[in-house]
Formats: C-alpha cells, sequence, structure tokens
C-alpha cells in the first residue's frame, strides 16, 4: 500500500493506483472527459490536472501514479484555473447548440461546463464546419462536436475489434475518422453503437426516428402495434430516474398504451419461437451433419460483423431470423389474420436496446409478409425520450397486461436480453426434446455473467454437447479464428455483438461503466426467476401458433417466414 | 512497380511501414487507398490504424499529386526572409497556388515546417533536396531542373 495525502486527506492506496482512483477513495471527485472507467488511459484532455507538492507542472490525475509520501491538491485557484482554461478551449470549437443536441442533459462536456462556471469565454468561437455523416440507418456521426478524447476509437478497435474509427491528421487538424477518412458506411462499421456509449458528448448517435413515430400515430389509418425486446424493461427505468430493473412490466406496458400503441406485444414471444426454430435446427445439424458448430443470429450487430470479416463462416449462422424480424414476419400475416385486421394498415414498430436493429428491419431481405416486416426501430433511449414528452408518472400509472396473441412468454425468453441467455434457454428446450425427461433445474450457472467468452457441456443422454459463449467482437473474433482455423471444440456458439449481450446494446441507455451492464444482468434474471413458465416450449401462444399456423418447426412455413439467409458485406476497406 | 511488392521488401521489419511509406511516395509521390490497405495486411495492422500513420507525417500525402513535390517552410526565421514573396513566385512559375498540383502531374506545390537550415533562409525543398537563400529570380531557373 501506498500512503499519501490529498487535500489534507490521508489516504492509503494499492499501488499503482493513479491520483484519480485515490481520489476517489476519500470521496473527492475530479473532472474527467476522457478518462473511461474500462479502458485505457489517453490523459489527452487534461481536465484532471492537480497540483501535486515538488513538481513544477500540473499533472493528469487519471494518469499519474501515486508515491509514498505524496502531496496532492486537486482544487488550488491554480488548478481551477487550468481547468476552466481547458475548458473553454474545448468548448471554444465545440458547437454551442446544446439544446438541440441529442445528448442534452447527459452530456460529461455539458456537465462540466455548468460544473465550473464557464459563462463567457475568452476564446474565439469558431466552429470547425463539418458535415454531419447520415450514411447509416442506426447512427450519425457529428465530427464538429468530437472532443478528440478517442474512446470511441478504444470500443470501435479493444473492445469491438472491428476498427471502424481511426485518427487522421495530427495536432490541431487531428480528427476522428471512419477508415480512410470516408463515409461510415464504407467502413467495416457494424453499426453496434458502442461507440455511443464510448462518447461523451453528441459526436455519435442513434438515427432518431421519434417524428416517424408521431406521424404514425397521428395517421388514422395506421393499426401502431409494437414489441419490446428484453433487454428494454430492465434499462427504461433509469430513463425516466428509476432504478435499473425497478419498471414494473405492467406499468411499462401502460405507459407504451399511452403514448400511442394501439397494440403491445412482446419480442418475447418469438424468442420463445426462435428457440424452437433455432433448438431444432441445432438438432438437425448434428443428426444429419450439417455445418457445426452453428451460430446464434439474434444479434443484428454480430451478423454485420460475420458478413464483413468472416464471410467463409456465414454457412456456420443459423438461418433463423432474429425475434424481432420473426415477429415482424407472423404480425402482418398470422396476427393481421387473427385479429382481422388489414396488414397494409398495420404499422409495426419495435423496441429494441440496439441500434443495429434499425439497420436489421430496413434490409430488403426483411420483406416475407409480403410488406415491410418491421416497420420503425425506436431503442430504449428513443421510448425513454417519447415517455418524458409525455409528461407520464410511472409511480401513478396503474397497470396494464400486454394483448393477447404474440404477447405471452416465458422466462426462456427474458435472458435473451442476457449474454448466455438465448444458450441457456436452447439448452432447456434441447434436453428436454432429446431426453423426453424433465428439466428440474432450469439453471445454467456457467452460460451467465459478463465473462467474455465462457463455455459448458451438456449430456443429452449420452451425446455430449459442447457450447461456447461470447459477447463483445473482440472476444466473438477469438472464437471465430478457431473456428476458420478447424480448431473449434464447439458444436454451438452463441454471440452478442455488444458487452453484456443486449442489455449493454447500442440503443440502450448511456452506459459509461461496465457494472452498470451487471446491474441490468442481474435484473434479467430475477424476471426469469419470477415467472411461472421458464421454458419456451411450454409458451401456450407458441404451442398455438404451431398448431394453427406453423404446423412444425422447421416446417414449410417456418421457411418461408421465419428463415433467412446472410450475404457477404464485400467490404473494399477493412 | 506494384505497390504490394513495395511493400513487401519491408515485411516484417520493425516499424517497416514508414518505410514502406517512403519507398511508395518515390514510386507515385501519394500514398493510394489500396496501398495503404495492403500495408496495414502486411504490418498487421487494421486499415483505419495504417490511415492514421499516413495522415500523421506532413510527409506522406493520401491526395494524388504531382511527381516533383516542391515545397516551401513557412517557419518565421523563412518567413521574415521574405518567404511570401518566393511562393508568389512559385505559384507564378507553375500557374498553380500553395496545396495544388500542375494539370501536367510534374509539380505539387506545399508549405513545410522548418527543415533546420535556418541560416540560409528563406529554403525550398524539392523531392526532399534543400535550396538555400532562394529568391524569387531564381525559381524559374530552379524549376527548369525538373521539367
Amino acid at each position: 500500500m501506498v500512503n499519501l495525502t490529498i487535500d489534507g486527506i490521508k489516504v492509503s492506496v494499492p499501488e499503482g493506483s493513479t491520483i484519480l482512483q485515490a481520489a476517489s477513495e476519500v470521496g473527492i471527485k475530479i473532472p474527467t472527459l476522457c478518462f473511461h472507467p474500462d479502458q485505457s488511459i489517453k490523459a489527452n484532455c487534461r481536465v484532471c490536472v492537480c497540483e501535486v507538492e515538488g513538481n513544477r507542472l500540473l499533472q493528469a490525475a487519471c494518469a499519474m501514479p501515486v508515491f509514498e509520501g505524496m502531496v496532492v491538491k486537486t482544487r488550488t485557484p491554480k488548478v481551477l484555473e487550468a481547468r476552466k482554461t481547458i475548458l473553454e478551449l474545448i468548448l471554444s470549437n465545440h458547437p454551442q447548440d446544446c439544446l438541440n443536441c441529442i445528448r442534452n442533459g447527459n452530456c460529461e462536456l455539458q456537465d462540466l461546463a455548468q460544473e465550473y462556471c464557464i459563462r463567457e469565454n475568452p476564446f474565439e468561437y469558431k466552429v470547425r464546419g463539418f458535415a454531419k455523416d447520415f450514411s447509416t440507418p442506426a447512427l450519425f456521426r457529428d465530427q464538429d462536436k468530437c472532443i478528440l478524447c478517442r474512446r470511441c476509437i478504444e470500443a470501435c478497435s479493444v473492445v469491438q475489434s472491428v476498427n471502424a474509427l481511426g485518427l487522421e491528421g495530427r495536432g490541431y487538424n487531428s480528427m476522428v475518422v471512419p477508415t480512410l477518412g470516408k463515409a461510415l458506411i464504407d467502413s467495416p462499421c457494424v453499426m453496434c453503437g458502442q461507440c455511443i456509449h464510448a462518447c461523451p458528448v453528441g459526436a455519435i448517435g442513434e438515427r432518431e426516428q421519434i417524428d416517424e413515430f408521431l406521424a404514425a400515430v397521428a395517421n388514422p389509418d395506421k393499426v401502431v402495434i409494437t414489441q419490446i425486446a428484453p433487454a428494454v424493461r430492465v434499462a427504461i427505468a433509469e430513463e425516466i430516474g428509476m432504478m435499473t430493473g425497478e419498471m414494473p412490466m405492467g406499468t411499462f406496458v401502460q405507459g407504451l398504451r399511452q403514448i400511442g400503441f394501439d397494440y403491445v406485444l412482446h419480442t418475447n414471444f418469438s424468442a420463445d419461437l426462435t428457440i424452437l426454430e433455432e433448438g431444432n435446427e441445432l438438432l438437425k445439424r448434428l443428426k444429419e451433419g450439417g455445418t457445426l458448430p452453428m451460430f446464434t443470429s439474434c444479434s443484428p450487430g454480430w451478423i454485420n460483423f460475420c458478413e464483413t470479416f468472416y464471410p467463409d463462416l456465414l454457412d456456420n449462422l443459423s438461418t433463423c431470423k432474429s425475434p424481432q424480424q420473426m415477429f415482424g414476419a407472423l404480425a402482418k400475416t398470422y396476427w393481421a389474420e387473427k385479429m382481422g385486421i388489414d396488414p397494409s394498415k398495420i404499422y409495426s414498430v419495435s423496441i429494441m436496446p440496439c441500434v443495429a436493429k434499425k439497420f436489421e428491419a430496413a434490409r430488403p431481405e426483411m420483406n416475407d409478409s409480403g410488406y415491410q416486416d418491421v416497420d420503425l426501430v425506436l431503442t430504449t433511449r428513443e421510448i425513454g425520450r417519447l415517455f418524458r414528452m409525455s409528461g407520464l408518472d410511472f409511480s401513478k400509472l396503474p397497470a396494464s397486461d400486454f394483448d393477447s396473441w404474440m404477447g405471452k412468454y416465458t422466462g426462456a425468453a427474458v435472458i435473451f436480453g442476457a449474454s448466455g441467455g438465448v444458450m441457456e434457454a436452447a439448452l432447456r428446450t434441447v434436453y428436454e426434446v432429446v431426453t423426453g425427461k424433465t428439466l428440474e433445474d432450469v439453471n445454467f450457472a456457467a452460460t451467465r455473467g459478463i465473462t467474455g467468452i465462457k463455455e459448458a457441456a451438456v449430456d443429452l443422454d449420452g451425446t455430449v454437447v459442447k457450447v461456447a459463449i461470447a459477447n463483445g467482437l473482440a472476444n466473438a473474433r477469438k472464437l471465430m479464428e478457431q473456428v476458420r482455423a478447424g480448431e473449434s471444440p464447439y458444436h454451438f456458439i452463441e454471440i452478442m455483438a455488444c458487452p453484456g449481450g443486449c442489455i449493454g446494446g447500442g440503443g440502450q441507455p448511456i452506459t459509461k461503466a461496465n457494472v452498470k451492464r451487471v446491474e441490468r444482468i442481474e435484473a434479467i434474471y430475477a424476471e426469469d426467476e419470477g415467472l411461472p413458465l421458464r421454458k419456451s416450449h411450454d409458451n401456450p401462444e407458441v404451442k398455438t401458433l404451431y398448431e394453427e399456423f406453423l404446423h412444425e418447426p422447421l416446417g414449410h412455413k417456418s421457411h418461408e417466414l421465419l428463415h433467412t439467409h446472410y450475404h457477404p458485406k464485400n467490404k473494399k476497406f477493412l | 512497380m506494384d505497390y504490394k511488392e513495395i511493400i513487401a521488401r519491408y515485411d516484417g521489419k520493425v516499424g517497416g511501414i514508414i518505410e514502406a511509406y517512403h519507398a511508395l511516395l518515390r514510386e507515385f509521390s501519394y500514398l493510394p487507398e489500396e496501398a495503404i490497405a495492403e500495408a496495414a495486411r502486411v504490418f498487421k495492422l487494421s486499415t483505419a490504424e495504417a490511415y492514421g500513420i499516413a495522415t500523421f507525417y506532413s510527409m506522406f500525402s493520401v491526395e494524388a499529386r504531382g511527381k516533383n513535390v516542391v515545397r516551401i517552410c513557412e517557419s518565421a526565421p523563412c518567413h521574415v526572409a521574405g518567404a511570401a514573396d518566393v511562393v508568389a513566385a512559385l505559384e507564378r512559375e507553375l500557374g498553380i497556388k500553395m496545396g495544388e498540383s500542375t494539370a501536367d502531374g510534374k509539380f505539387a506545390l506545399e508549405f513545410t515546417e522548418c527543415v533546420g537550415q535556418c541560416q540560409a533562409t528563406p529554403v525550398i525543398t524539392i523531392n526532399g533536396k534543400p535550396y538555400l537563400d532562394v529568391s524569387p529570380a531564381q525559381i524559374p531557373a530552379i524549376i527548369a531542373e525538373y521539367k
């Protein structure tokens, strides 16, 4: 342990700690911008400077290691003046349109400008004037807002191994740009949106589509229906000032009705359906010598990644559409027929923790219902904005239930929201299908948690099935390299593009630290634990769907509506 | 020579990408996108990183430019010694503005930071060769060497 004094308070911290870490131990907050709790130290913004006795120059608290007897002062006039100047310099070319910014009220730079009472900036105000990049249907980039902290670059390269972002130029002229300075769509970007979480300001965000939703609600000819992904409920609470997982499902449903949805249904229904289709697909591949290991196909960021970097492994991907797209295809066929609603009038909105889902819904092949299967994708953040816009007080809102048909679900569907959940849900069903026995303990501990790569082996009456789970694309890449080399010992691999799975998706409430992802994972498993039905094949509405419409998993109708194929992206530059 | 052959010569060398870029410049006068992507592959970087290196150093260019690169120092000592007049003479002689290349692809005109020859300002360089104590009157003759 190393002993030091910070602002007159004695503190003892492990060797190798930084001033920033030591200060937080004794409740002293030092401002940061480029610092990110789960990333490497960058020390490029300098806003965390402090005085260290014996040092002529101010030191960056995020980077400076502590030493025995160190005396640090974090709020002398000299320090405050320096921090203020640093902020003024950053603000001198940062667009001052906070009122119109997607990060208004949730911006690290805005917070610091507030905390440091930045009023009149002595420096000349000059915005660089770059065009915004709207080249992808999922994300936008606003280069003018970038403060060059490089957190997005690390999220894209180290966490996701996508490397769509890098630096261009040097010094005053340096910029964060997509590969070769091109538009984002021409880079290897997979649209996972992890850069959005990494960005301290509004330089990257989702393509907001609130106006399109409001227009549909205002159109009397449209029947506006919604499906909610399992990861949304646990996180939506954070958007309206509640604790993670605190939003009761019934209140959430009521809230959705209040903002204009005519029918509130659940992606969990089609998550259960996915398990039946995908579980049977796995069994078929095992039995008939199909391509193994089979990869899950729920995560559109992962699908983009596989199509971009591993086009040679597309046959390993399950042909199952994602739950969002299965729901979309059924809503305008089975559901419309059952409800007696003209499918051309249905406006199908999905609420997702994801920005890549916006891209997935717009894929030209996703129209097997005869219409665009999913008309609009709103992220958890956009729903949070709609809730705030509508002035709802969720503590007083009476509960409401999901509408019937495609609104029922089991705990197996709920856990799709966490890394390992699809695998666990599949195992719960596959075990019972293969062995004919009832699975007494449905909890598979080995598949749970935020660990990058997890593995398990399950004995199915003598046949051992080996499975692996990766979350975060750098981890996925490790498993893919193994498969490409022909050295993968697994039969079934679950991949979620985002760290922690969908609960950490690019459309979730801005999530700086991984600890928040862990909280959401806990909320997901708590919800599963509390449900009466926890195996997908027990879902009564899914059973009815097979009896009335699909007839059997992997049958003719299933292939028509629920399965798809993949295309190499053929990106010129990776 | 093919860009792939040029890059391959530096494969496995520590910091080889910088040398490969210099060699590419000698051949093409700039770094084409395909060459940057190939360098990324050979030196096991992402294309985004290789592009970062290509744009970090002012000697490299990712834009197509004239074969003979004429650079003039814009640092204070050259400025005081009348660099602006030399710039005007260069622009007049080549018929282009600073930052442009001639239509025949023979010349590119650029600014440079100090090249360390402050004892004899103003300084220009052509393809890395310095010309000292340059006056506007000398420019036509200097340029003629490369025509």
